[in-house]
Protein backbone atom coordinates (compact mmCIF):
# COMPACT_ATOMS: atom_id res chain seq x y z
CA UNK A 1 0.00 0.00 0.00
CA UNK A 2 1.49 3.39 -0.91
CA UNK A 3 0.89 6.63 0.95
CA UNK A 4 -1.78 8.01 -1.36
CA UNK A 5 -3.87 4.83 -1.09
CA UNK A 6 -3.74 5.10 2.70
CA UNK A 7 -5.41 8.49 2.42
CA UNK A 8 -8.51 7.07 0.77
CA UNK A 9 -11.53 6.42 2.97
CA UNK A 10 -14.49 4.25 2.00
CA UNK A 11 -17.58 6.40 2.56
CA UNK A 12 -21.05 6.96 1.13
CA UNK A 13 -21.78 9.84 -1.21
CA UNK A 14 -23.97 11.31 1.53
CA UNK A 15 -21.09 11.16 4.02
CA UNK A 16 -18.81 12.73 1.41
CA UNK A 17 -21.27 15.65 1.15
CA UNK A 18 -21.00 16.12 4.91
CA UNK A 19 -17.18 15.97 4.97
CA UNK A 20 -16.97 18.27 1.95
CA UNK A 21 -19.34 20.78 3.56
CA UNK A 22 -17.38 20.96 6.79
CA UNK A 23 -14.01 21.18 5.01
CA UNK A 24 -15.40 23.93 2.74
CA UNK A 25 -16.29 25.99 5.81
CA UNK A 26 -19.97 25.18 6.40
CA UNK A 27 -20.88 26.39 9.90
CA UNK A 28 -24.57 25.57 10.19
CA UNK A 29 -26.89 22.76 9.10
CA UNK A 30 -30.66 22.77 9.40
CA UNK A 31 -32.68 19.80 8.22
CA UNK A 32 -35.42 17.26 8.69
CA UNK A 33 -34.89 13.51 8.05
CA UNK A 34 -35.88 11.78 4.82
CA UNK A 35 -34.49 8.77 2.95
CA UNK A 36 -32.20 8.49 0.93
CA UNK A 37 -30.12 11.38 2.33
CA UNK A 38 -30.14 10.68 6.09
CA UNK A 39 -26.40 10.04 6.31
CA UNK A 40 -25.87 13.76 5.56
CA UNK A 41 -27.52 15.02 8.77
CA UNK A 42 -26.26 11.96 10.66
CA UNK A 43 -22.63 12.78 9.82
CA UNK A 44 -23.04 16.55 10.26
CA UNK A 45 -24.67 16.12 13.68
CA UNK A 46 -21.23 14.91 14.81
CA UNK A 47 -18.89 16.86 12.50
CA UNK A 48 -20.36 20.36 12.92
CA UNK A 49 -20.28 20.55 16.74
CA UNK A 50 -16.73 19.10 16.63
CA UNK A 51 -15.70 21.93 14.30
CA UNK A 52 -17.36 24.79 16.16
CA UNK A 53 -20.51 24.81 14.03
CA UNK A 54 -24.17 24.22 14.78
CA UNK A 55 -26.50 21.36 13.84
CA UNK A 56 -30.25 21.77 14.17
CA UNK A 57 -32.86 19.13 13.46
CA UNK A 58 -35.78 21.39 12.63
CA UNK A 59 -39.46 20.61 13.15
CA UNK A 60 -40.07 20.55 9.39
CA UNK A 61 -38.47 21.29 6.03
CA UNK A 62 -40.28 24.64 5.96
CA UNK A 63 -38.60 25.60 9.22
CA UNK A 64 -35.20 24.22 8.17
CA UNK A 65 -35.14 26.20 4.93
CA UNK A 66 -36.12 29.44 6.70
CA UNK A 67 -33.39 28.87 9.30
CA UNK A 68 -31.00 28.54 6.35
CA UNK A 69 -32.30 31.83 4.93
CA UNK A 70 -31.59 33.49 8.27
CA UNK A 71 -28.09 32.11 8.75
CA UNK A 72 -27.09 32.84 5.15
CA UNK A 73 -28.40 36.41 5.41
CA UNK A 74 -25.81 36.87 8.18
CA UNK A 75 -23.09 35.73 5.78
CA UNK A 76 -22.67 32.35 7.48
CA UNK A 77 -21.87 29.41 5.17
CA UNK A 78 -24.88 27.20 5.90
CA UNK A 79 -26.81 24.40 4.25
CA UNK A 80 -29.77 22.08 4.32
CA UNK A 81 -30.46 18.78 2.57
CA UNK A 82 -33.52 16.74 1.74
CA UNK A 83 -35.20 14.72 -0.98
CA UNK A 84 -38.44 14.57 -2.93
CA UNK A 85 -41.36 16.17 -1.10
CA UNK A 86 -38.96 17.70 1.44
CA UNK A 87 -37.34 19.80 -1.29
CA UNK A 88 -40.79 20.88 -2.51
CA UNK A 89 -41.57 22.18 0.98
CA UNK A 90 -38.39 24.31 0.86
CA UNK A 91 -39.22 26.10 -2.38
CA UNK A 92 -40.79 29.16 -0.73
CA UNK A 93 -37.61 29.91 1.22
CA UNK A 94 -35.42 29.18 -1.81
CA UNK A 95 -37.37 31.76 -3.81
CA UNK A 96 -36.94 34.27 -0.95
CA UNK A 97 -33.16 33.58 -0.91
CA UNK A 98 -32.96 34.20 -4.65
CA UNK A 99 -35.09 37.33 -4.40
CA UNK A 100 -33.03 38.71 -1.50
CA UNK A 101 -29.55 37.87 -2.88
CA UNK A 102 -28.86 35.36 -0.10
CA UNK A 103 -26.48 32.40 -0.51
CA UNK A 104 -27.91 29.08 0.68
CA UNK A 105 -26.63 25.61 -0.19
CA UNK A 106 -29.35 22.99 -0.64
CA UNK A 107 -28.56 19.33 -1.32
CA UNK A 108 -31.26 17.24 -3.01
CA UNK A 109 -30.57 13.49 -3.08
CA UNK A 110 -33.47 12.77 -5.39
CA UNK A 111 -35.89 9.91 -4.78
CA UNK A 112 -38.67 8.61 -6.99
CA UNK A 113 -41.74 10.82 -7.43
CA UNK A 114 -44.14 12.45 -8.00
CA UNK A 115 -45.84 12.74 -4.62
CA UNK A 116 -44.41 10.50 -1.91
CA UNK A 117 -43.06 8.22 -4.69
CA UNK A 118 -40.49 5.75 -3.39
CA UNK A 119 -36.95 5.80 -1.99
CA UNK A 120 -35.25 4.55 -5.17
CA UNK A 121 -33.11 6.63 -7.51
CA UNK A 122 -34.62 9.29 -9.79
CA UNK A 123 -33.64 12.39 -11.74
CA UNK A 124 -37.21 13.64 -11.76
CA UNK A 125 -36.41 16.91 -9.95
CA UNK A 126 -34.31 18.23 -12.86
CA UNK A 127 -36.90 20.81 -13.92
CA UNK A 128 -37.57 21.85 -10.33
CA UNK A 129 -33.84 22.41 -9.75
CA UNK A 130 -32.78 24.12 -12.99
CA UNK A 131 -35.88 26.15 -13.80
CA UNK A 132 -36.05 27.79 -10.38
CA UNK A 133 -38.46 25.58 -8.49
CA UNK A 134 -40.06 28.24 -6.36
CA UNK A 135 -42.40 31.05 -7.37
CA UNK A 136 -41.32 34.08 -9.37
CA UNK A 137 -38.44 34.46 -11.77
CA UNK A 138 -35.47 32.85 -10.11
CA UNK A 139 -32.65 30.48 -10.89
CA UNK A 140 -30.45 28.25 -8.74
CA UNK A 141 -26.92 27.32 -9.64
CA UNK A 142 -27.18 23.53 -9.91
CA UNK A 143 -24.27 21.09 -9.51
CA UNK A 144 -24.66 17.37 -10.32
CA UNK A 145 -22.15 14.96 -8.72
CA UNK A 146 -21.75 11.46 -10.18
CA UNK A 147 -19.33 9.90 -7.66
CA UNK A 148 -18.71 10.02 -3.93
CA UNK A 149 -15.46 11.92 -4.59
CA UNK A 150 -17.39 14.50 -6.59
CA UNK A 151 -19.92 14.81 -3.73
CA UNK A 152 -16.97 15.89 -1.59
CA UNK A 153 -15.33 18.15 -4.18
CA UNK A 154 -18.47 19.93 -5.37
CA UNK A 155 -19.39 21.10 -1.87
CA UNK A 156 -16.42 23.48 -2.07
CA UNK A 157 -17.72 24.87 -5.35
CA UNK A 158 -21.26 25.04 -3.97
CA UNK A 159 -20.29 27.35 -1.09
CA UNK A 160 -17.92 29.43 -3.23
CA UNK A 161 -20.55 29.98 -5.93
CA UNK A 162 -23.34 30.67 -3.42
CA UNK A 163 -21.26 33.45 -1.87
CA UNK A 164 -19.80 34.74 -5.15
CA UNK A 165 -23.30 35.31 -6.59
CA UNK A 166 -25.26 35.65 -3.33
CA UNK A 167 -27.65 33.08 -4.74
CA UNK A 168 -28.99 29.66 -3.77
CA UNK A 169 -26.94 26.70 -5.02
CA UNK A 170 -28.50 23.27 -5.33
CA UNK A 171 -26.40 20.09 -5.33
CA UNK A 172 -28.52 17.57 -7.22
CA UNK A 173 -27.68 13.93 -6.52
CA UNK A 174 -29.91 10.88 -6.27
CA UNK A 175 -30.36 7.68 -4.26
CA UNK A 176 -27.44 6.01 -6.07
CA UNK A 177 -25.02 8.91 -5.68
CA UNK A 178 -26.01 9.26 -2.02
CA UNK A 179 -25.93 5.57 -1.10
CA UNK A 180 -22.88 4.41 -3.06
CA UNK A 181 -19.75 3.76 -1.00
CA UNK A 182 -16.49 4.55 -2.78
CA UNK A 183 -12.93 5.53 -1.92
CA UNK A 184 -12.74 9.27 -1.28
CA UNK A 185 -9.67 11.43 -0.76
CA UNK A 186 -10.51 14.03 1.85
CA UNK A 187 -8.42 16.88 0.51
CA UNK A 188 -9.74 20.20 -0.84
CA UNK A 189 -9.70 20.52 -4.65
CA UNK A 190 -6.71 22.53 -5.86
CA UNK A 191 -8.83 25.48 -7.03
CA UNK A 192 -10.95 25.59 -3.84
CA UNK A 193 -11.40 28.91 -2.02
CA UNK A 194 -10.40 28.87 1.62
CA UNK A 195 -13.37 29.17 4.02
CA UNK A 196 -12.22 32.66 5.13
CA UNK A 197 -12.14 33.79 1.50
CA UNK A 198 -15.69 32.46 1.00
CA UNK A 199 -16.96 34.34 4.05
CA UNK A 200 -15.15 37.52 2.96
CA UNK A 201 -17.33 37.57 -0.17
CA UNK A 202 -20.25 38.51 2.10
CA UNK A 203 -18.57 41.47 3.80
CA UNK A 204 -20.47 44.14 1.84
CA UNK A 205 -23.98 42.86 2.47
CA UNK A 206 -24.15 40.46 5.41
CA UNK A 207 -26.35 41.38 8.36
CA UNK A 208 -23.95 41.86 11.27
CA UNK A 209 -25.23 44.87 13.21
CA UNK A 210 -22.56 47.54 12.96
CA UNK A 211 -20.06 44.74 12.50
CA UNK A 212 -16.57 46.14 12.10
CA UNK A 213 -17.97 49.28 10.48
CA UNK A 214 -18.30 51.37 13.60
CA UNK A 215 -21.26 52.82 15.46
CA UNK A 216 -23.69 54.71 13.26
CA UNK A 217 -22.81 52.80 10.10
CA UNK A 218 -25.62 52.63 7.55
CA UNK A 219 -28.14 49.87 8.26
CA UNK A 220 -28.31 46.96 5.88
CA UNK A 221 -31.48 45.40 4.56
CA UNK A 222 -31.97 42.16 2.64
CA UNK A 223 -35.46 41.79 1.22
CA UNK A 224 -37.43 40.40 -1.68
CA UNK A 225 -40.44 42.73 -1.51
CA UNK A 226 -40.40 45.71 -3.89
CA UNK A 227 -43.75 47.49 -3.97
CA UNK A 228 -42.81 50.91 -5.35
CA UNK A 229 -43.65 51.51 -8.98
CA UNK A 230 -40.92 50.09 -11.19
CA UNK A 231 -38.87 48.81 -8.24
CA UNK A 232 -39.55 45.13 -8.87
CA UNK A 233 -38.78 45.54 -12.56
CA UNK A 234 -35.37 46.94 -11.60
CA UNK A 235 -34.84 44.10 -9.19
CA UNK A 236 -35.61 41.50 -11.81
CA UNK A 237 -33.32 43.22 -14.31
CA UNK A 238 -30.53 42.97 -11.76
CA UNK A 239 -31.27 39.28 -11.16
CA UNK A 240 -31.29 38.65 -14.91
CA UNK A 241 -27.83 40.22 -15.23
CA UNK A 242 -26.63 37.99 -12.39
CA UNK A 243 -27.95 34.87 -14.09
CA UNK A 244 -26.23 35.93 -17.33
CA UNK A 245 -22.93 36.34 -15.44
CA UNK A 246 -23.28 32.80 -14.06
CA UNK A 247 -22.74 31.43 -17.56
CA UNK A 248 -19.01 31.73 -16.81
CA UNK A 249 -19.41 28.84 -14.34
CA UNK A 250 -20.44 26.18 -16.89
CA UNK A 251 -18.70 22.88 -16.14
CA UNK A 252 -18.85 19.55 -17.93
CA UNK A 253 -16.86 16.40 -18.62
CA UNK A 254 -16.48 14.78 -22.02
CA UNK A 255 -15.15 11.31 -22.70
CA UNK A 256 -14.24 9.82 -26.10
CA UNK A 257 -16.12 12.55 -27.96
CA UNK A 258 -13.41 13.19 -30.61
CA UNK A 259 -14.15 10.21 -32.85
CA UNK A 260 -17.74 9.69 -31.72
CA UNK A 261 -20.63 9.43 -34.17
CA UNK A 262 -23.12 9.32 -31.32
CA UNK A 263 -22.68 11.23 -28.08
CA UNK A 264 -24.64 10.22 -25.01
CA UNK A 265 -25.65 13.21 -22.89
CA UNK A 266 -26.31 12.23 -19.28
CA UNK A 267 -25.72 13.58 -15.77
CA UNK A 268 -25.19 12.17 -12.28
CA UNK A 269 -25.59 8.44 -11.68
CA UNK A 270 -27.01 7.74 -15.14
CA UNK A 271 -23.89 9.31 -16.70
CA UNK A 272 -21.56 6.92 -14.87
CA UNK A 273 -23.74 3.92 -15.68
CA UNK A 274 -23.80 5.04 -19.34
CA UNK A 275 -19.99 5.32 -19.23
CA UNK A 276 -19.78 1.58 -18.45
CA UNK A 277 -22.13 0.77 -21.33
CA UNK A 278 -20.14 3.03 -23.69
CA UNK A 279 -16.84 1.49 -22.59
CA UNK A 280 -18.20 -1.97 -23.37
CA UNK A 281 -19.58 -0.93 -26.78
CA UNK A 282 -16.42 0.96 -27.75
CA UNK A 283 -14.49 -2.26 -27.14
CA UNK A 284 -16.62 -3.66 -30.00
CA UNK A 285 -15.58 -0.75 -32.22
CA UNK A 286 -18.66 1.45 -31.82
CA UNK A 287 -17.89 5.15 -32.12
CA UNK A 288 -19.51 6.48 -28.95
CA UNK A 289 -18.77 9.34 -26.60
CA UNK A 290 -20.16 10.78 -23.38
CA UNK A 291 -20.97 14.40 -22.52
CA UNK A 292 -21.72 14.91 -18.83
CA UNK A 293 -22.91 18.33 -17.64
CA UNK A 294 -21.56 19.00 -14.13
CA UNK A 295 -23.43 22.29 -13.91
CA UNK A 296 -27.06 21.74 -14.89
CA UNK A 297 -27.72 25.46 -14.47
CA UNK A 298 -26.00 27.13 -16.18
CA UNK A 299 -26.33 24.37 -18.77
CA UNK A 300 -23.10 23.94 -20.80
CA UNK A 301 -24.90 24.71 -24.04
CA UNK A 302 -21.98 26.21 -25.97
CA UNK A 303 -19.71 23.24 -25.31
CA UNK A 304 -22.44 20.88 -26.46
CA UNK A 305 -23.13 22.95 -29.58
CA UNK A 306 -19.43 22.87 -30.48
CA UNK A 307 -19.69 19.06 -30.73
CA UNK A 308 -22.73 19.13 -33.05
CA UNK A 309 -21.19 19.06 -36.56
CA UNK A 310 -21.41 15.54 -38.00
CA UNK A 311 -22.72 13.99 -34.80
CA UNK A 312 -25.94 12.68 -33.28
CA UNK A 313 -26.95 12.89 -29.65
CA UNK A 314 -28.75 10.52 -27.30
CA UNK A 315 -30.04 11.94 -24.02
CA UNK A 316 -30.32 9.39 -21.21
CA UNK A 317 -31.91 10.39 -17.92
CA UNK A 318 -33.90 8.79 -15.11
CA UNK A 319 -37.18 10.63 -15.63
CA UNK A 320 -39.88 10.99 -18.27
CA UNK A 321 -38.03 13.60 -20.34
CA UNK A 322 -36.56 16.77 -18.82
CA UNK A 323 -32.88 17.51 -19.62
CA UNK A 324 -33.64 16.55 -23.24
CA UNK A 325 -35.41 19.92 -23.53
CA UNK A 326 -32.23 21.79 -22.57
CA UNK A 327 -30.21 19.68 -25.01
CA UNK A 328 -32.68 20.50 -27.81
CA UNK A 329 -32.49 24.20 -26.93
CA UNK A 330 -28.69 24.08 -26.83
CA UNK A 331 -28.36 22.35 -30.20
CA UNK A 332 -31.20 24.37 -31.75
CA UNK A 333 -31.51 21.99 -34.69
CA UNK A 334 -27.75 21.68 -35.33
CA UNK A 335 -27.86 17.90 -34.76
CA UNK A 336 -30.41 15.11 -34.38
CA UNK A 337 -31.35 14.25 -30.79
CA UNK A 338 -32.98 11.09 -29.50
CA UNK A 339 -33.95 10.26 -25.95
CA UNK A 340 -34.04 7.26 -23.60
CA UNK A 341 -35.74 7.52 -20.24
CA UNK A 342 -35.21 5.19 -17.30
CA UNK A 343 -38.27 5.24 -15.09
CA UNK A 344 -37.84 6.73 -11.60
CA UNK A 345 -37.44 4.19 -8.81
CA UNK A 346 -35.57 1.59 -10.89
CA UNK A 347 -32.08 0.36 -10.01
CA UNK A 348 -30.37 -0.21 -13.34
CA UNK A 349 -26.96 -1.36 -14.55
CA UNK A 350 -24.92 -0.80 -17.70
CA UNK A 351 -26.65 -3.84 -19.29
CA UNK A 352 -29.89 -1.85 -19.28
CA UNK A 353 -28.38 0.99 -21.32
CA UNK A 354 -26.47 -0.92 -24.03
CA UNK A 355 -29.64 -1.83 -25.99
CA UNK A 356 -31.02 1.72 -26.19
CA UNK A 357 -27.58 3.01 -27.25
CA UNK A 358 -27.33 0.37 -30.00
CA UNK A 359 -30.86 1.29 -31.15
CA UNK A 360 -29.91 4.96 -31.41
CA UNK A 361 -26.76 4.04 -33.36
CA UNK A 362 -28.86 2.06 -35.86
CA UNK A 363 -31.28 4.98 -36.33
CA UNK A 364 -28.36 6.98 -37.60
CA UNK A 365 -27.49 4.50 -40.30
CA UNK A 366 -31.01 4.53 -41.71
CA UNK B 1 -5.80 -11.04 -10.53
CA UNK B 2 -8.89 -10.40 -12.60
CA UNK B 3 -9.08 -6.95 -14.22
CA UNK B 4 -12.76 -6.50 -13.44
CA UNK B 5 -15.04 -8.35 -11.03
CA UNK B 6 -18.52 -7.82 -9.71
CA UNK B 7 -20.59 -9.65 -7.11
CA UNK B 8 -24.13 -9.48 -5.76
CA UNK B 9 -24.39 -10.69 -2.16
CA UNK B 10 -27.83 -11.58 -0.88
CA UNK B 11 -29.52 -13.13 2.12
CA UNK B 12 -32.03 -12.55 4.91
CA UNK B 13 -31.73 -9.28 6.77
CA UNK B 14 -29.37 -10.14 9.65
CA UNK B 15 -27.23 -12.70 7.81
CA UNK B 16 -24.58 -10.04 7.37
CA UNK B 17 -24.45 -9.48 3.63
CA UNK B 18 -23.87 -5.73 4.13
CA UNK B 19 -20.96 -6.50 6.45
CA UNK B 20 -19.16 -8.77 3.99
CA UNK B 21 -19.91 -6.30 1.18
CA UNK B 22 -18.31 -3.52 3.19
CA UNK B 23 -15.40 -5.74 4.16
CA UNK B 24 -14.69 -6.72 0.56
CA UNK B 25 -14.90 -3.09 -0.58
CA UNK B 26 -12.59 -1.90 2.21
CA UNK B 27 -10.07 -4.66 1.43
CA UNK B 28 -10.17 -3.87 -2.28
CA UNK B 29 -9.55 -0.18 -1.62
CA UNK B 30 -6.62 -0.95 0.67
CA UNK B 31 -5.29 -3.28 -2.02
CA UNK B 32 -5.12 -0.30 -4.38
CA UNK B 33 -8.16 -1.13 -6.53
CA UNK B 34 -11.08 1.06 -7.51
CA UNK B 35 -14.25 -0.23 -5.88
CA UNK B 36 -17.91 0.58 -5.33
CA UNK B 37 -20.36 -0.83 -2.79
CA UNK B 38 -24.07 -0.17 -3.01
CA UNK B 39 -26.83 -1.57 -0.81
CA UNK B 40 -30.24 -2.22 -2.29
CA UNK B 41 -32.70 -1.43 0.39
CA UNK B 42 -36.39 -0.79 0.48
CA UNK B 43 -39.60 -2.65 1.02
CA UNK B 44 -37.93 -6.00 0.39
CA UNK B 45 -35.74 -5.45 3.45
CA UNK B 46 -38.74 -5.81 5.73
CA UNK B 47 -40.05 -8.97 4.12
CA UNK B 48 -37.17 -11.13 3.09
CA UNK B 49 -33.91 -10.46 1.36
CA UNK B 50 -31.28 -7.76 1.61
CA UNK B 51 -28.61 -7.45 -1.04
CA UNK B 52 -25.64 -5.37 -2.03
CA UNK B 53 -23.41 -5.11 -5.09
CA UNK B 54 -19.63 -4.71 -5.04
CA UNK B 55 -17.69 -3.85 -8.20
CA UNK B 56 -13.87 -4.08 -8.33
CA UNK B 57 -11.73 -2.73 -11.15
CA UNK B 58 -8.33 -1.28 -11.87
CA UNK B 59 -10.09 1.63 -13.61
CA UNK B 60 -12.63 4.07 -12.09
CA UNK B 61 -15.97 2.34 -11.65
CA UNK B 62 -18.78 3.35 -13.99
CA UNK B 63 -21.92 1.44 -13.14
CA UNK B 64 -22.10 0.36 -9.48
CA UNK B 65 -25.04 -1.92 -10.30
CA UNK B 66 -25.18 -4.96 -12.59
CA UNK B 67 -28.18 -6.80 -13.98
CA UNK B 68 -26.19 -9.92 -14.91
CA UNK B 69 -23.45 -10.38 -12.32
CA UNK B 70 -20.19 -12.26 -12.84
CA UNK B 71 -20.60 -13.77 -9.40
CA UNK B 72 -23.05 -14.02 -6.51
CA UNK B 73 -23.07 -15.06 -2.88
CA UNK B 74 -26.52 -16.37 -2.00
CA UNK B 75 -27.19 -17.18 1.64
CA UNK B 76 -30.86 -18.24 1.44
CA UNK B 77 -33.39 -19.69 -1.03
CA UNK B 78 -35.24 -16.44 -1.88
CA UNK B 79 -31.85 -15.00 -2.90
CA UNK B 80 -31.07 -18.01 -5.08
CA UNK B 81 -34.51 -17.68 -6.73
CA UNK B 82 -33.86 -14.05 -7.48
CA UNK B 83 -30.24 -14.06 -8.60
CA UNK B 84 -29.47 -17.51 -10.05
CA UNK B 85 -31.40 -16.72 -13.28
CA UNK B 86 -29.42 -13.49 -13.64
CA UNK B 87 -25.93 -15.00 -13.14
CA UNK B 88 -23.77 -14.81 -16.25
CA UNK B 89 -23.24 -18.17 -17.94
CA UNK B 90 -19.48 -17.85 -17.34
CA UNK B 91 -20.06 -16.70 -13.75
CA UNK B 92 -19.82 -18.44 -10.40
CA UNK B 93 -22.21 -18.56 -7.46
CA UNK B 94 -21.41 -19.30 -3.83
CA UNK B 95 -24.44 -21.18 -2.49
CA UNK B 96 -25.15 -21.59 1.23
CA UNK B 97 -25.88 -25.35 1.21
CA UNK B 98 -26.96 -25.23 4.88
CA UNK B 99 -30.15 -23.38 3.92
CA UNK B 100 -30.55 -24.00 0.18
CA UNK B 101 -31.73 -27.34 -1.20
CA UNK B 102 -29.28 -28.88 -3.64
CA UNK B 103 -31.98 -29.65 -6.23
CA UNK B 104 -32.62 -25.93 -6.68
CA UNK B 105 -29.07 -25.28 -7.87
CA UNK B 106 -28.75 -25.02 -11.66
CA UNK B 107 -26.25 -27.73 -12.68
CA UNK B 108 -25.28 -25.83 -15.83
CA UNK B 109 -23.78 -23.04 -13.74
CA UNK B 110 -20.49 -23.09 -11.89
CA UNK B 111 -21.44 -23.24 -8.21
CA UNK B 112 -19.60 -23.70 -4.95
CA UNK B 113 -22.15 -25.26 -2.58
CA UNK B 114 -20.80 -24.68 0.89
CA UNK B 115 -22.54 -25.55 4.20
CA UNK B 116 -21.76 -22.09 5.56
CA UNK B 117 -24.05 -22.20 8.59
CA UNK B 118 -22.79 -25.63 9.68
CA UNK B 119 -19.16 -24.63 9.26
CA UNK B 120 -19.84 -21.41 11.17
CA UNK B 121 -21.50 -23.42 13.93
CA UNK B 122 -18.39 -25.60 14.19
CA UNK B 123 -16.33 -22.44 14.59
CA UNK B 124 -18.54 -21.53 17.53
CA UNK B 125 -20.92 -18.94 16.10
CA UNK B 126 -23.50 -19.38 13.34
CA UNK B 127 -23.26 -15.64 12.62
CA UNK B 128 -19.92 -16.34 10.92
CA UNK B 129 -21.69 -17.97 7.94
CA UNK B 130 -21.28 -14.76 5.92
CA UNK B 131 -17.48 -14.83 6.43
CA UNK B 132 -17.31 -18.52 5.47
CA UNK B 133 -19.16 -17.71 2.24
CA UNK B 134 -16.94 -14.70 1.46
CA UNK B 135 -13.86 -16.87 2.01
CA UNK B 136 -15.18 -19.36 -0.57
CA UNK B 137 -15.88 -16.49 -2.98
CA UNK B 138 -12.31 -15.21 -2.65
CA UNK B 139 -10.95 -18.62 -3.67
CA UNK B 140 -13.50 -19.18 -6.44
CA UNK B 141 -12.91 -15.81 -8.12
CA UNK B 142 -9.30 -15.06 -7.21
CA UNK B 143 -10.35 -11.41 -7.03
CA UNK B 144 -8.35 -10.56 -3.91
CA UNK B 145 -5.89 -12.40 -1.65
CA UNK B 146 -7.41 -13.93 1.49
CA UNK B 147 -4.89 -12.07 3.66
CA UNK B 148 -5.96 -8.68 2.24
CA UNK B 149 -9.51 -9.31 3.42
CA UNK B 150 -8.45 -10.71 6.81
CA UNK B 151 -6.27 -7.64 7.27
CA UNK B 152 -9.18 -5.28 6.49
CA UNK B 153 -11.35 -6.81 9.26
CA UNK B 154 -9.78 -4.42 11.74
CA UNK B 155 -11.15 -1.40 9.85
CA UNK B 156 -14.66 -2.79 9.34
CA UNK B 157 -15.46 -4.52 12.64
CA UNK B 158 -16.25 -1.94 15.34
CA UNK B 159 -13.98 -1.67 18.39
CA UNK B 160 -16.77 -3.14 20.51
CA UNK B 161 -16.45 -6.46 18.63
CA UNK B 162 -12.67 -6.39 18.16
CA UNK B 163 -12.31 -9.62 20.18
CA UNK B 164 -14.23 -11.43 17.42
CA UNK B 165 -11.73 -10.50 14.67
CA UNK B 166 -9.58 -13.68 15.00
CA UNK B 167 -12.59 -16.01 14.69
CA UNK B 168 -13.87 -13.99 11.69
CA UNK B 169 -10.45 -14.41 10.07
CA UNK B 170 -10.66 -18.16 10.77
CA UNK B 171 -14.11 -18.32 9.19
CA UNK B 172 -12.81 -16.61 6.04
CA UNK B 173 -9.97 -19.14 5.88
CA UNK B 174 -12.28 -22.10 6.44
CA UNK B 175 -14.46 -21.00 3.51
CA UNK B 176 -11.41 -20.35 1.37
CA UNK B 177 -10.01 -23.84 2.07
CA UNK B 178 -13.38 -25.47 1.41
CA UNK B 179 -13.52 -23.85 -2.04
CA UNK B 180 -9.94 -24.90 -2.74
CA UNK B 181 -10.77 -28.54 -1.94
CA UNK B 182 -13.96 -28.27 -4.04
CA UNK B 183 -11.90 -26.94 -6.96
CA UNK B 184 -9.52 -29.87 -6.55
CA UNK B 185 -12.42 -32.31 -6.86
CA UNK B 186 -13.68 -30.51 -10.00
CA UNK B 187 -10.27 -30.97 -11.60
Amino acid sequence: MNASQKERVLIKGNEAVAFGAVDAGCRCYFGYPITPQNEIPEALSVLLPENGGAFVQAESEVAASNMLLGAAACGIPAMTSSSGCGISLMQEAISYMAGSHVPGVIVNMQRGGPGLGDIGPSQGDYFQAVKGGGHGDHRNLVLAPATAQECYDLMFRAFALAFKYANPVMVLGDAIVGQIKEPVRREPPKDALRPEAVMALAKDWRLEGYGGRGEGAAPRLLKSVYLAEGALAGRNRLLMEKYAAMRAECAFEQTDTNDAELIVVAFGSIARIARSAIRRLRADGRKLGLFRPVTLYPFPAEALRALAPGRRFLVMEQNTGQMVEDVLLALNGAAAVSWHGVMPGLFIGADDLTEPILRALKEKKQ
Amino acid sequence: MAEYQDVIMAGFGGQGVMLIGNLLAQAAMEHGLEVSFIPVYGAEMRGGTANCTVVLDSRPIGSPLVREPLSTIVLNEPSLDKFQPRLRKDGVQIVNASLIREELVDKKLRSVCIPANDMAHELGNVKLANMVALGAWLRATGALPLTAVQEALRRVVSAHYARLIPVNAQALEAGYNFARRAAGQEA
